[in-house]
């Protein structure tokens, strides 16, 4: 499954999205919850009862500032959320 | 002199937005024969559902506005239906909760979130050639795409703002003083197609609406330039997952054809229909969940 999380709002379009199917057997050791400053990543029991990262609900209405430290702008090469995640199960809109 | 004077009282002030409620159980149907009883109830930001499934098929539903409170919501939506056919929450196998109010439903065995749940009440309602599903709640939208078994495969939300979603409609319902039902009829009652209002934000929409009206469209202009806006708005929340053959419309702005028509012109394929009330969707996915949930319980103890 494909998770979407984010927003569209008049400034443009804030996604992650994270590949669930190759999330289940992470073989990154869940590097992603400690990869972001932001710590914005948690494994979560989704619908289906696979164990999944996903986006923290808050931070869901304030990707583009949340994620601003990390872009390229910020001085970040590779986005450390998707440096760390190896199977390349996490994807940014922006 | 003894002369008595009443002050004069304010009209009683008409709420356009109050949208249907529903109440209907299937008559033809026993429940009390039944093996296995279910409930789903969707907690929703503007209604709440309760849904009853007999041995995995549609038996009743309650469909309301949501109250104050998450919990006293649920319990009144599932109150309304179990008066009407005779039943008592303990004839009930399975609850599953589903809904931004999910986790205040004081009954249920499970939540389950309502993405899952829209998925599931939609393959029940469309078959399994339902693919692509947008629900537009009531103050959220969602795409979704789905198997044919009613798995979701892919799915996208925007809770961030009011755009496109049915709180949306109410506002401009308030706003032109119409009944929230005749909103999509009377937005085809134009002599010219209209540009969409150009805010995406209700707030601004509604200021946008009124300086309208103040240059002379008509009503029924103006609510067309605002379903035109809004199926512009969710369109480009499909097209961000693509949309596939088996399109299916949840919520209650299913019910507004200036909206959904707008959307199919827009995409160029047409929604699937459905006889049973786009509202329950996502309560309907919860009690076909508790369904199968209760259906395993059951086996398990049997086995054991």
């Amino acid at each position: 499954m494909i998770a979407n999380y984010g927003y569209k709002d008049g400034s443009g379009e804030y996604y992650i999205s994270i590949d669930t199917d190759k999330c289940i057997d992470c073989a990154a050791e869940r590097a992603c919850l400690t990869a972001c400053p932001k710590q914005m990543f948690e494994i979560i029991e989704d619908d289906y009862d696979d164990q999944v990262a996903w986006i923290k609900k808050p931070n869901c209405r304030t990707l583009a500032y949340d994620c601003a430290d990390c872009k390229p702008s910020s001085g970040y090469t590779s986005l450390p959320c998707i440096t760390a995640c190896t199977p390349g199960a996490i994807k940014h809109s922006w | 002199m003894n002369t008595e004077t009443t002050a004069p009282t304010a009209p009683e002030k008409k709420e356009f937005w109050r949208w249907q409620e529903n109440v209907w159980f299937d008559e033809t149907k026993d429940w009390k024969t039944a093996k296995i009883v279910t409930c789903g109830i969707d907690v929703g930001s503007v209604s709440s559902q309760a849904v009853l499934v007999v041995d995995g098929e549609l038996y009743g539903f309650n469909s309301m506005r949501t109250g104050n409170n998450s919990p006293d919501s649920a319990t009144n939506a599932l109150a309304g239906i179990m008066d009407k056919c005779g039943m008592k929450q303990e004839d009930i196998h399975f609850v599953v909760g589903t809904g931004y109010g999910r986790v205040n439903v004081p009954f249920a065995d499970k939540a389950i979130t309502e993405i899952a749940c829209h998925a599931r009440g939609a393959n029940y309602m469309g078959g399994n050639g339902v693919r692509t599903i947008l629900d537009m709640g009531g103050q959220d939208c969602k795409a979704i795409h789905c198997d044919e078994k009613g798995k979701v495969t892919n799915f996208l939300m925007n809770d961030k703002c009011a755009a496109g979603t049915g709180r949306g409609m109410e506002v401009i319902s308030d706003l032109m003083q119409i009944p929230i039902a005749e909103l999509g009829p009377r937005s085809f009652d134009i002599d010219s197609d209209v540009e969409a209002v150009s805010s995406v934000c209700v707030v601004f929409a509604k200021s946008e609406a009124l300086g309208l009206l103040k240059a002379g469209y008509t009503k029924n202009k103006v609510i067309a330039a605002y379903c035109q806006a809004m199926a512009e708005r969710v369109v480009s929340l499909l097209e961000r997952i693509g949309v596939e053959e088996g399109f299916f419309i949840t919520g209650g702005i299913a019910k507004n054809p200036g909206v959904v028509k707008r959307i199919e012109k827009l995409l160029g394929i047409k929604a699937m229909e459905t006889k049973v009330d786009s509202q329950i969707a996502g309560a309907l996915g919860a009690a076909l969940f508790g369904y199968t949930l209760a259906s395993k319980k059951a086996a398990a103890a049997a086995a054991a």
